[in-house]
């Protein structure tokens, strides 16, 4: 599985807007494997962090509930062109991953 | 003679160390807030789930807060919500499915600099009502919208 994401930030005229996709199996733990009929073992990211400028603007807190390869967008403040966003992510088997852009 | 040609090597050395320590934090989130709820997340009463997150308190039903999902979800595996909010201060969103295994689905912290509106995406078991729960100023308001599941997304 490779772990990748894809982060967009733009500058919307009013605020600064995100759009996000990490790339994971959100395996909830519950589900059985077809073949051998043993329960695939949950696989989710437990935390978000997205950062402005080395700066926390938003902490997500996911459970297995969140679909597979998550989305996620949302709008802030006080940030201009050329800044830096940064998503970072860790799962519940230790795994993690995250990437960033420039507000364009 | 020879020494600036350490110090030059140990110049190198260093910048190298830090840019691991860059990279490495790029990684990880570099503030921790909150440690991941995992009795909240874990359990199958919502009730229980509510107090672990936000504590003992209920929510009271708000207009203010617009929880967007499709009336109907042909695939209750990947079910688009969206909610937003005109309540001040908000600290923070959380969305529940109550009929979900676990019922939380998903909670976010905002600081100051975040409007008060999260997308996402999540998994719904069957038709059922979701959830949001939003912190704000303190206090915790709700609202709920009813999604109709034609394909369950949790388990089979």
């Amino acid at each position: 599985m490779a772990r990748k994401m894809k982060i967009r930030a733009w500058d919307n005229g009013k605020s600064t807007s995100i759009k996000a996709i990490i790339f994971h199996p959100m395996e909830t733990g519950l589900r059985k494997d077809k073949q051998t009929g043993k329960l695939i073992p949950g696989h989710y990211i437990t935390e978000v962090n997205c950062e402005h400028n080395g700066k926390n603007i938003l902490t997500c807190l996911w459970g297995p509930g969140v679909s597979k390869n998550p989305f996620l967008a949302f709008n802030f403040n006080g940030a201009k062109k050329g800044d830096t966003v940064k998503i970072s992510w860790v799962d519940n088997q230790g795994g993690k991953g995250g990437s960033s852009s420039k507000i364009s | 003679m020879d020494t600036s040609r350490r110090i030059i090597l140990k110049a190198t050395m260093a910048a190298g160390t830090l840019a691991v320590a860059a990279g490495a934090n790029l990684l990880t989130p570099g503030t921790v807030l909150a440690a991941w709820p995992a009795q909240a997340f874990k359990t199958k009463n919502i009730d229980v789930a509510m107090d672990n997150l936000t504590g003992k308190g209920r929510p009271t039903e708000s207009a203010d807060i617009k929880v967007d999902a499709p009336d109907i979800a042909e695939n209750g595996a990947v079910v688009s919500v969206k909610v937003t909010t005109t309540l001040p201060k908000v600290e923070s969103i959380s969305i529940y499915v109550p009929v979900n295994a676990f019922p939380l689905s998903a909670s976010y912290i905002l600081s100051s600099q975040m409007e008060a509106s999260i997308s996402g995406r999540i998994k719904m078991a069957k038709t059922a009502d979701i959830v949001a729960v939003v912190k704000s100023n303190g206090k915790l308001y709700t609202a709920k919208k009813g999604v109709k599941v034609t394909l369950g997304g949790c388990g089979g």
